[in-house]
Order: C-alpha cells, then structure tokens, then sequence
C-alpha cells in the first residue's frame, strides 16, 4: 500500500478500536476452535459485518462515479423476501440463488436507467427505489413475515468452509474478483476518469454513460446477493426491517475508507476496512453494554473523527499536535 | 519615516512538492499607479497572488502594507487588510442580486437582521463610484459578463481596498467592455489605489499600465516603467530569449496539393450551425476563421460526433462516417481538444499519466489495458517531446499552470496517432512562451502528414499557422482561402460581412 494511501487512517483507526477493546477484555482477540469451526470476537466480526461489506462493494462502485445508491436497503428487503417466497414454495437453491441476484440486477438496471440515461440526480433517481422497493418487499411478503427452514440456503450465513464462515469467506473472495476485474483492465481507470469529470471523459472517448449504469447495476447485484444473505441469517424475510439504514452503513463504510463522495478515486480496500470498523464499533457498543438506544451516538462521533482524518488540512493540524510542526511532503 | 509603496512583498518564497513555484521574489505597488504582473505560465504569477490574498501562506518572506507587515491567512483576512482581487471567472454568485453580492459576508444590520434598504443604497454608491449603472435588485446571473466583472470590481472597492488585483479580467470581455474596464481602471489609479493587473494580451499591457513586474521560472526578471520598455524586450524578458518580429505564412505547393481526408459538406444543426462545409487535407493546417458565435465550436463538436448533424454528410478517407459519437470519433482517428480545458479537457485530480493514456485507453476498451510500462513509455516520451513542466506523471494534472495541462490534453490525443486533429483555441489562456511552443508542434505535426484542423479567435495565430482557411459567418461557411490569399484583410472582410468597403 502506498505511503499516502487514505486507506491508512481507517486501518489505524481499525487498530485503535482493536487495541482498546482487548485492553478492556482480554479475551476479545482469542480465538477457539469449536467442533472443527473457528470461533471468537474477530470471526463474529468479519461474520457480522459481512452484509455491510458486501453492499460497501457495490457502494464503493457507485460513489467512485460521483453517484450515491440509496435503494441498496430496499434492494436487500425485496430480495429476501423473493428468496423467502421461493423457498416455501421449495424452489431448487440455485435458482433461488439466480433469483436473489436477478432482483439485484433488475433494480440496479432502474437506477442505471434513470442516471445513466436520463440523467436524473442519482440522490433523486436512487431515493425513488429506495421507497418503493420497501412497499415492492411488504407486496411479495403479503405484510408478514415469512419463516422458512432450509439448511442448505441458510449454509450461505452459517456454513463453514476450512473452518471459516462461508459468508466472510464470500465476501473477501468478491472484493478480490472486483479488485481484480477493475485494476487489471482499464474499467477502474474510467470509472475514475467518469467520476473526475464525466465530461472531459466523454469528449476522450470513454463511454461515460455506459460506466455509470455498470456501476450501479455491480451495485445492485451486491444488494441482491446481501439480500439472501441477510434471509439467511435470520431463515426469515422481514419486508419492514430487512437491510433497515443499511445503505447509510454502506456509505459510511466506503466514506471511512477513503473514497470522496465527489468521485473519482476509490478504494476497495478502504471500503472493507471502513466496514469492518462500523462492524467493530457496533459490537464495541455492545460489549461496552451502552444501551442500543443510545449507540448511535458514540458510533457518530467516532466516524467523524474518522472522516474529518479524511481531510488533509486538518490531519496536519492534528499531527502537529505530535510531532510540533508540520510534517514535510516528499514528491 | 513613512514609505512611498503602498505594497511591498520581499524575498517572497514558496515551493510545493517537487516544485519551486516563488523563489525571493521582490514586488511593490505604489500608490496611484496600475503595475502590470507578466510572465509565461509557470513563471509564478498565480502563486504570487495566491501568496498576497491569502489563499497559500508564503514559505519565506515579508509583505508590507502602508508600512505594517502583514501576513494574511486567507482571502478574507486580506480583504479586511485591504487587498481585494477580482478574478477571470467571477466569483460572485449567479443566483443573488447584485446588491445581495456586492454586501455578501458584510451584511449591514444588527442582531443577524439585515437592513435591506442599507444593502441596496450601499451598492448602487459603490456603483456609481464606478460610473456604472445597473439594476441592483437584478439577478446577477442575467448580467453579462462585462457587467458582473463590473460588480465584482464594485464588491472589492466596497471594503475601502487600497490594492485591486484583476487576474486577467479582459478574457471573456469584448473590445468596447475592455475600454469601459480601463476607464474604470484610471479613474481608480487617479483615486490613488494601487492596482494589480494579470493579462495575456500584451496591447492592453501598453494601453493601460505604468509599470511592469516580469516573472519567469519563479524569479523575478526585473521592474520596469512601461512607456520605457519596448514591446520586444518585454516578449524576450518573459520569455528569456530574442524573439523575431516578423510572422510567416506556410506556403502551399500548388502541385503537390493533397487530396482531401475530411470532407463535411452541409452539416447543419436547428438555430445552432449550418450550412457548413469545410474539408481538410494531411499534411495541412485548415483554419476554421470567424467571430465569437459564428459556429467554428459548434462546426468541431459535430465532426467529432458531440452534436449531431440533422442533414449533411462527413467522410474520412472517403469513407462516410454517418451517425458519430465521441468514441466512434476516436476509432476512426479523428482527436478534438475542446476549448474549455477545464470542463471538457482535464480529469482535474487523476495523475498526467491517466490524463494522457486516457483517449487511447478508452479506443482499445476497458478489456485491453495498456501495460504500465506501456504507459510510462508512453508519458516519458511526450513529457520529453513536448517539454511538459511536470516534476513526474504520477503529479494530479490539476497541479499543472495552464499551458502544462494543454500540453498534456494534446499529448492525449498524439497518443492516439489520430488521422485528424481539431483543436479548438488551443493557445487560449496560456503565456506566449507555451503558444509558441504549441505552433511550433503543430507545425511539426502537419509536416508529418497529420490533417489539422485549427480554430483560434487570434486572426494573426490563424494567418501565421494554416495552409487553407474557411471562414464562418453566422453558422455559415462564406468563404476559403488557401496560401497567398490568407491575408488579414481577406479574412476579416468576410468574417464581418456586408459593409465591406
């Protein structure tokens, strides 16, 4: 990693969190294995967290265009519940599975539609699904909710594989593909070219519109398969709770991790770290016992430090404070 | 003991990673006087002022003003020392009224109420110090250019400023606006302010100025009164060589005359172009001559495939292109540098390496990435041929001075080894020194068979530079020229049409 990657203050501040809460427990970084499974507090962590990691892929996407999709919460009830109907209807699991990303794919090609091609500002055009598609999930799922057993789609949330959660396990393995498909082709230079500036791009012959629309319909995707990844996790599809506030995790996430909102220049790695900080600060609160009424709050404060590190002037100022005076900048 | 200089900046330094932008520069302004701030692009003139409103502290140095030193921390705090600037593209905002403008952030009135009738009776004052009248309850946004510049200049006098910096104001401005700014400029100096002037445009230097302060490479070349300097030692001052006086004209072989690569003929655009027919040739400069709205962008952005033609045909190589976008443009060999490098040129924040391999990259697709290699191949090698100031490509092109980013947009296209090359003002706001440099490098790429095409609002840039000129008037083409017959005159008489004498 680069000297002046951005994506090092998240990883500091991931540590930070890290080395505060083992001071207070102890136990918090031991690890166990239980009937051939690896247990303890950092498993729970990339476990837990990897719903939010997996929308924070498609997020990260979508804001390197300059772009925000506010559906992805919306995304992840509508799946659950298509998945939810399916398997009480005892559909075959992998077409369950094609289900869970069709839905994402189809609602990502909505955004891409009213972005790409009409040009609507993607808070507006995301916020228009983000809306919807709760009241789209409450139709599917008639209003209840839908329990269902059936080992083999819950494996996706609660299997092990080599003694790993499956689902981390998925998770990492999609952020390598996706590092891979944009860094070794040249579609992560036009994404960033198009979030820089969409026009100039155009006028050098990349063709802006089409990067846009791919990145919310990636976007999309990873919204559909966290769909039956959170159904997994609970064997039920909750069409007013599913994926609740989860695209504002997915932003903070991808914010934390170094990625501006104006576009541009974006890190895959910042958004997994920023993700896995959320996740650690969440279950911080909890071991901490502050009451979840109140979590919120530390857990903003903490991000704000986080993202205003972000911010070059300001991170000067605050080593300063260290080191007596500013730090220089070799080229 | 009181001093005659208003402002005076010593030993002025300021360097940035990997660049020294100001290296102990010394610059004072008088009382009552307009002091002209020359140098190429580059030579640190933007950093300087940048230094003087605040908006970079200075790394080593002093700066005095009315005997007390300052040191402004940013451009407000400048403002209230005394130091206002206005700048090229007026940083007002569109959607308030002028009277709203002229009082932002200074807002007469207690308690955070605002005494309205305060507000307007103070900016049609500060107005009418300028001779200037206008609604001040109009939106500013429905002003033109000429006069928001004018509000701008009301806004900065409005703080009792003793120092007016204008950062090249006269770009966007015509003839007749240019004049009414100089009066204003005058009568101010007349005022005893000291006043500050950016520009390009070497006449205006003489018209209106008293002194000149000549920077290059972020030194100070020297002070000097104005009626005292020869146009030339100026030009050699920026530049630090001897420049010939006289222009050329490339001569055309009439025998050994090129077929055509490009023909357009009768593109035309509802209420926006046409009919318009031009051709170009390799091996030749087209000029595409005319005024501001005669349709010379307009005709560019269709042969590139921005705009769409509704009728008309366009065919390269003698094949037709039919329905054109940007990237089938560019397969087909065809580079446009826009003129708005800002907006349509730069990806400001991704590196000189990105920004140049962009047009390429995007002609091979996402699936065929040109190594890195490749690409630091591609960058040392035009770095080198076009002498781009840069201290390596991995600098955010929005570090570059203006004519460096240029420079790059071009090497973009090169890239590409395009067929046809349309560059629309690619000399606007860069020093004379670069534009040189960039009429030199057209000149060696034509002499290599590349078709130019060459649309400049400077007839003389036009005149010294193309083999063969079209001359648009309203959408239009009326006239060609080729060789001997490009002539100020030929062109001008039927660029303005009708009354010719």
């Amino acid at each position: 990693m680069n000297k002046r990657s951005p994506v090092w203050w998240p990883a500091i501040g991931l540590v930070l969190l890290i080395v505060v809460n083992a001071i207070f427990d102890p136990g918090f970084l031991r690890l166990a294995i239980v009937d051939g499974h690896l247990y303890g507090t950092p498993i729970d962590i990339f476990n837990q967290g990897s719903r939010v990691m997996l929308l924070a892929l498609g997020m990260t996407l979508v804001i390197a265009t300059g772009g925000v999709d506010l559906s992805v919460g919306s995304v992840v009830a509508v799946s659950a519940a298509v998945c939810a109907q399916l398997l009480v209807r005892e559909v075959a699991l992998p077409l369950v599975i094609l289900a869970a990303l069709g839905t994402g794919l189809a609602a990502g090609s909505v955004n891409a539609l009213l972005v790409a091609r009409l040009g609507i500002q993607p808070i507006v055009a995301t916020l228009i699904l983000m809306v919807a598609g709760r009241g789209v999930a409450q139709l599917i799922t008639d209003g209840n909710v839908i329990l269902f057993s059936n080992p083999g789609f819950e494996f996706l949330a609660k299997g092990h594989v080599l003694g790993l959660p499956f689902a981390a396990l998925l998770v990492l393995a999609l952020f390598g593909l996706t590092h891979l498909a944009l860094r070794k082709t040249a579609a992560g230079l036009f994404l960033e070219a198009v979030g820089d500036n969409a026009t100039a791009s155009h006028f050098a012959g990349v063709a802006a519109a089409r990067t846009k629309a791919l990145a919310y319909i990636a976007c999309g995707a990873c919204a559909g398969l966290t769909g039956a990844l959170a159904a997994a996790h609970i064997a039920a599809a909750d069409a007013y709770q599913a994926g609740i506030n989860m695209e504002l995790d997915a932003i903070f996430a991808v914010v934390i991790g170094g990625t501006a909102l104006t576009g541009g220049r974006f890190y895959l790695l910042g958004s997994l770290i920023g993700a896995l900080f959320l996740q650690t600060l969440t279950l911080s609160m909890f071991y901490f016992g502050v009451p979840p009424a109140v979590a919120p709050v530390p857990k903003a404060v903490l991000i704000i430090v986080v993202a205003l590190l972000q911010v070059p002037a300001l991170r000067r100022r605050f080593l300063q404070l260290f080191k007596g005076r500013p730090q220089e900048v070799s080229a | 003991m009181s001093s005659p200089d208003l402002l005076a900046l010593r030993g002025i330094g300021k360097r940035f990673p990997g660049v020294i932008a100001l290296d102990g520069v010394d610059f004072t302004v008088r009382r009552g006087e307009i002091h002209a701030l020359l140098g190429e692009n580059g030579a640190g003139k933007s950093t300087l002022i940048k230094v003087l409103t605040g908006v970079h502290p200075a790394d080593a140095g002093s700066v005095t003003l009315e005997g007390h030193a300052i040191r402004p921390q940013s451009p407000r705090e400048a403002e209230n020392a005394g130091i206002s600037t206005v700048y090229q593209e007026v940083n007002l905002v569109p959607s308030l009224s002028v009277a709203e403008n002229i009082a932002l952030g200074r807002q007469p009135g207690k308690f955070g109420f605002i005494n309205w009738k305060a507000v307007r009776a103070r900016a049609r004052a500060a107005l009418a110090r300028l001779g200037v009248t206008c609604d001040v309850d109009a939106e500013l946004g429905t002003l033109s250019v000429a006069l928001q510049q004018m509000v701008a200049i009301a806004r900065a006098l409005d703080i009792d400023a003793k120092v007016l910096i204008l950062d090249e104001p006269t770009a966007s401005l015509d003839e007749h606006e240019v004049e009414e700014l100089f009066r204003i400029m005058r009568q101010l100096r007349d005022e005893g302010l000291g006043i500050v002037f950016v520009t390009h445009f070497l006449d205006q230097v003489y018209a209106v100025t008293d002194r000149i302060t000549v920077l290059r490479n972020g030194n100070l070349v020297g002070e000097y009164l104005t009626a005292e300097l020869p146009r030339l030692k100026l030009v050699g001052h920026m530049l630090g060589r001897e420049v010939k006086a006289e222009d050329h004209a490339p001569t055309t072989a009439k025998n050994a005359r090129p077929a055509d690569l490009l023909t357009a003929s009768r593109l035309q655009r509802t209420s926006a172009l046409g009919p318009v027919s031009i051709a170009a040739a390799p091996g030749e400069v087209t000029g595409l001559a005319g005024l501001l709205g005669s349709g010379r962008t307009e005709t560019a952005r269709v042969l590139f495939g921005i705009d769409a033609s509704e009728s008309g045909e366009i065919t390269l190589g003698g094949d037709a292109l039919g329905k054109l976008d940007p990237r089938k443009a560019v397969r087909q060999g065809i580079g446009f540098c826009s003129e708005d490098r800002k907006i349509e040129g730069i990806l400001p924040n991704l590196t000189v390496r990105e920004n140049l391999i962009l047009a390429l990259q995007a002609r091979r697709g996402a699936a065929k990435p040109l190594s890195r290699a490749e690409q630091n191949e591609l960058c040392d090698r035009f770095i080198k041929a076009l002498r781009i100031k840069t201290a390596d490509a991995e600098v955010p092109i929005g570090n570059l001075s203006g004519g460096n980013q240029q420079k790059v947009l071009l090497a973009r296209w090169l890239a590409t080894q395009p067929r046809l090359l349309i560059l629309d003002e690619p000399t606007r706001g860069i020093d004379i020194g670069a534009k040189q440099e960039i009429e030199n490098l057209i000149a060696k790429l034509r002499a290599e068979g590349l078709a130019v095409i060459f649309i400049s609002s400077e007839i003389e840039e036009v005149v010294r530079n193309c083999h063969r000129v079209f001359v648009l008037r309203e959408r239009e083409t009326v006239a060609e020229f080729r060789g001997d017959d490009i002539t100020l005159p030929n062109l001008l008489q039927h660029m303005a049409g009708g009354s010719s004498s």
